[in-house]
């Protein structure tokens, strides 16, 4: 479904701040693949994740999602592709407008937008069913407007609206981090629940290690640039903390890195 | 007495320009309120508008076809500005200063045209020898004939019209453009053409408003759109303060604009009453401005005694 191919990124290149983000990373995801991503501040996780959804464009390598390639294609050239989900609950829903005109929007994703209503009466109805069944107490504020929601409750939102059209890829950019750790668990349970119903091919970037192996089928840790492990089926579901913390000693040859991802 | 009767007198003329300001209003709303951009193109495009409109009047083109293709000429201001902005990078505020000294010249130009010069800073037109949509000729007049009828139904046109069209999927991507750029790329929304497309409809309106204003007033000039931005704030948040409390509805909103506008006219023709030289209302304009813009920020920084939860609310 994801096909990554030796991707490099380089930023601020030639300067005293150069930075090279990713070094040639290669990642293959099958379809249904549930695929979480860890490793230290500075790794290059959401670099990876901003690459594949079009933020910007890749310095050499390949991208292609569902057998086209997008590496190319600007960010919403993308958009039919892709669902996200960003760490900063502000970046994912408009907040001047509506409950039901954000849906609105995300359901029209990768379709022309034309002089058709933004939303018919017959959406509306829809929405309501939809976000009662998901029991946030949002149904009954389908036209507030997004910036009164709290930041869990935005996640939600924004979580629906990724799923909304079915994306070939979920792409979920430490999209907890930012919420105290009660609603991070609920936006969490919501995220398996709506991959696990639509049978989303995803990625998941966590700073948490426990969430990282309690979910998905297929972990990945990146550091310096490059994916060092990369763990799946049987072997990933018997990892604890502990064995990937002596796994990445390994890998990165040093122990203080321990601290690092620890404390991230 | 004879100072009420002076100011009675002179509110026709007031609304009058305070409708077809309104409509110059309604048209920095949408790039200032909607699009988030403070696009300066305006103080160009207005006058780009009225010398479009009054050099095809004066050879002989219908005063409708006249008006329509002032409208063009602003919408292509407004596509300038927009490709400067998006295709090259330039800040808007930056593209629109640019767009608007061009269109200086421009404008002498289209107001120059077919003259020895090739150049000119106003073009007369007079009502007697032309059948022009409005006039403050007029202004007093009880009759069909009086520009205050036709102003009221333009201005319901036009709101009318934006209202459908920002309830549209097209129109719901120029919002949310305006709301959330990086969440309408996520969206599939190119945002570099919703805002190009919204800067092409503001200055359409401006140019409009610059149309009707050089009917109203029997000629074009060169610097009639001097400060437009400048006024078109001010009525866009005059209406905000005052009626932002019980208009909540789109239509409302953009209402709310040209009521700022006829209330900014309304209120200038006190002051000048008052005996205040015509010269310093540009300085007037700019402090009643510069106050109302600073309130929400002194509101937020020293009246707030707990953070609210939820941010800023205000749309």
């Amino acid at each position: 479904m994801l096909e990554i191919k030796e991707i490099w990124k380089t930023f601020n290149s030639g300067t005293v701040n150069e930075k090279q983000a990713l070094r040639g990373v290669s990642l293959t995801l099958e379809d249904g693949d549930f695929c979480t991503v860890i490793g230290g501040n500075g790794a290059g996780k959401s670099t990876m994740l901003n690459a594949v959804a079009g933020t910007w464009t890749v310095d050499e390598g390949s991208i292609s999602i569902g057998g086209v390639d997008v590496t190319h294609l600007p960010e919403y050239k993308r958009a039919p592709y892709i669902g996200r989900v960003f760490q900063d609950p502000m970046l994912g829903t408009a907040p001047t407008m509506q409950i039901v005109e954000n849906l609105a929007l995300a359901a029209r994703r990768g379709r022309p937008r034309g002089l058709r209503w933004g939303i018919t009466a017959a959406e509306k109805e829809f929405y309501h069913q939809m976000l009662k069944n998901l029991d946030l107490g949002l149904e009954d504020r389908l036209t507030s407007k997004v910036g009164l929601l709290s930041g869990g409750q935005r996640q939600a939102l924004t979580l629906l609206m990724a799923s909304l059209r079915k994306p070939k890829l979920l792409l979920l950019d430490e999209h907890t981090a930012a919420l105290d750790p009660k609603t991070a668990a609920k936006v969490l349970e919501l995220s398996d629940r709506i991959v696990a119903e639509n049978h989303l091919t995803t990625m998941m970037v966590t700073h948490n290690m426990r969430d990282a192996i309690a979910h998905g089928n297929r972990l990945i840790m990146m550091y310096d640039g490059k994916i060092v492990i990369d763990v799946s089926g049987e072997e990933k579901k018997k990892l604890t903390v502990h064995q990937l913390l002596e796994l990445f000693s390994k890998v990165s040859g040093s122990d203080e890195a321990d601290d690092k991802l620890l404390l991230s | 007495m004879e100072f009420l009767t002076a100011l009675l007198k002179s509110m026709p003329g007031a609304v009058g320009q305070g409708l077809i300001w309104g409509i110059m209003a309604i048209g920095v709303y949408i790039t200032y309120r909607i699009l988030d951009i403070a696009d300066l193109t305006v103080d160009g495009s207005l006058a780009t508008g009225g010398a479009t409109c009054v050099l095809l009047a004066l050879n002989g083109v219908n005063i409708w076809v006249a008006t329509l293709c002032a409208i063009l000429a602003g919408m292509l201001a407004g596509l300038i500005t927009g490709l400067l902005h998006t295709r090259c990078g330039i800040p808007a505020i930056l593209a629109g200063i640019l767009t608007q000294l061009a269109l200086y010249s421009i404008n002498l130009r289209i107001m120059g045209w077919g003259t020895a010069t090739g150049t000119q800073a106003t073009l007369p037109i007079r009502v007697d020898n032309y059948a022009l949509l409005v006039s403050s000729r007029h202004i007093r007049a009880l009759g069909l004939n009086n520009p205050l009828l036709l102003l009221v139904l333009l201005v319901a046109a036009v709101i009318a019209i934006l209202y459908w069209f920002f309830g549209t999927e097209l129109g719901c991507a120029l919002r949310a453009t305006g709301s959330n750029p990086s969440m309408s790329r996520a969206q599939g929304i190119n945002t570099d053409t919703t805002k190009v497309l919204g800067l092409m409809i503001s200055n359409g309106l401006v140019a409009l408003a610059g149309a009707l204003l050089s009917q109203y007033q029997g000629s074009a000039t060169i610097d009639m759109g001097r400060g437009a931005i400048v006024i078109g704030l001010a009525a866009v948040i005059i209406g905000q303060v005052l009626l932002s409390k019980i208009f909540h509805n789109f239509a409302l909103k953009l209402l709310s604009a040209v009521i700022g506008a006829i209330i900014y006219y309304i209120v200038i023709q006190i002051v000048l009453r008052l005996g205040l030289d015509p010269n310093d209302l540009k300085l007037l304009t700019a402090l009643v401005v510069a106050v109302f813009l600073s309130i929400p920020y002194w509101k937020g920084r020293y009246f707030t005694k707990a953070v609210r939860k939820g941010g800023n609310v205000h749309a």
